[in-house]
């Protein structure tokens, strides 16, 4: 019946009304992106796979009052974040760490304590390779997880300030501010590499 | 004027295109004088694209256990109690 990709009216009016192959459909052209969503969050295939069932059984039992004020692929993405924030939650949580020692420094009169180095065109051609990428993740999963978890949602899944805020559970202020000290924290850590080959 | 430590916090605004034009403009004043800020916020602008560029995933087919555990999840929902295994 979806042998090819469904006008989205047409497939959401079939998914209201039950039809198994609109779910079989919906299924297999969500699901490879949102195990990719729940990997990047998780850091764990076997539950990012659960995730992304979890999110599933949520959109099934929602689609009948889901709107259709944004496409399917963005309420899907939005459920899955959910789903993974859900189980960050229910994981034994670590001491929150500080990070004050990755932040910029400053002298008393206002200039950076530290004179940064320009390490960006060797970022951006190291990154290229496996290797680097593996050295980034690391660095971004180094960082303490509310940060990490507030760089995720804005900056790789693209959530805005407001819907990161909504599905943190915390003001938009607090989004602003985590966001700000997670960009500066990766900056200092991916500069341990980054600036010896620059 | 203002700082370095003034432009590292308007770092982000600037980036987004949220600055109103006076802090615009300042900030613009002192990346024009301040050769270390420059070279921060290039530095700060790669950061963001190599966390970008490192977490993207190549599309890929989800694994056909994973799409028949999803289906057999729904086909459960309707009998509560039951949970699909993968």
């Amino acid at each position: 019946m979806f042998a090819s990709p469904a006008p989205e009216a047409e497939l959401l009016a079939a998914l209201r009304a039950g039809d198994d192959h609109a779910f079989e459909t919906l299924v297999r052209t969500h699901s490879g992106r949102m195990l990719s969503v729940c990997r990047r969050i998780l850091r764990n295939d076997e539950e990012a796979k659960d995730a992304v069932q979890e999110a599933f059984v949520s959109a099934f039992r929602a689609i009948r009052s889901f709107e259709g004020t944004c496409q399917l692929a963005t309420w899907l993405h939005r459920i899955a974040v959910n789903a993974c924030l859900m189980r960050l939650r229910s994981r034994k949580r670590r001491p929150e760490e500080s990070i004050d020692d990755l932040l910029p420094t400053f002298k008393d009169n206002g200039h950076a304590a530290v004179e940064p180095r320009d390490w960006s065109p060797s970022a951006l051609q190291l990154v290229e390779t496996r290797e680097t990428r593996d050295f980034v993740r690391d660095c971004i999963d180094r960082l303490p997880e509310i940060y990490r978890t507030v760089l995720l949602l804005r900056d790789i899944e693209e959530l805005d300030t407001a819907e990161a805020a909504t599905v943190l559970g915390v003001t938009e202020g607090v989004v602003k501010v985590r966001l700000h000290r997670a960009r500066h924290a990766l900056r200092k850590l991916l500069s341990e590499r980054f600036e010896v080959r620059a | 004027m203002i700082t370095c430590r003034d432009l590292y916090g308007f770092l982000d605004d600037y980036l987004a295109g949220a600055l109103d034009l006076p802090a615009r403009l300042a900030f613009q004043a002192h990346l024009a004088i301040c050769s270390a800020c420059r070279r921060y916020l290039r530095s700060y602008e790669a950061t963001l694209a190599a966390a970008k560029s490192a977490e993207a995933a190549p599309p890929e087919a989800p694994p056909e256990k994973l799409v028949q555990a999803i289906l057999a999840a729904r086909r459960a929902t309707s009998s509560p109690g039951t949970k699909a295994a993968r």
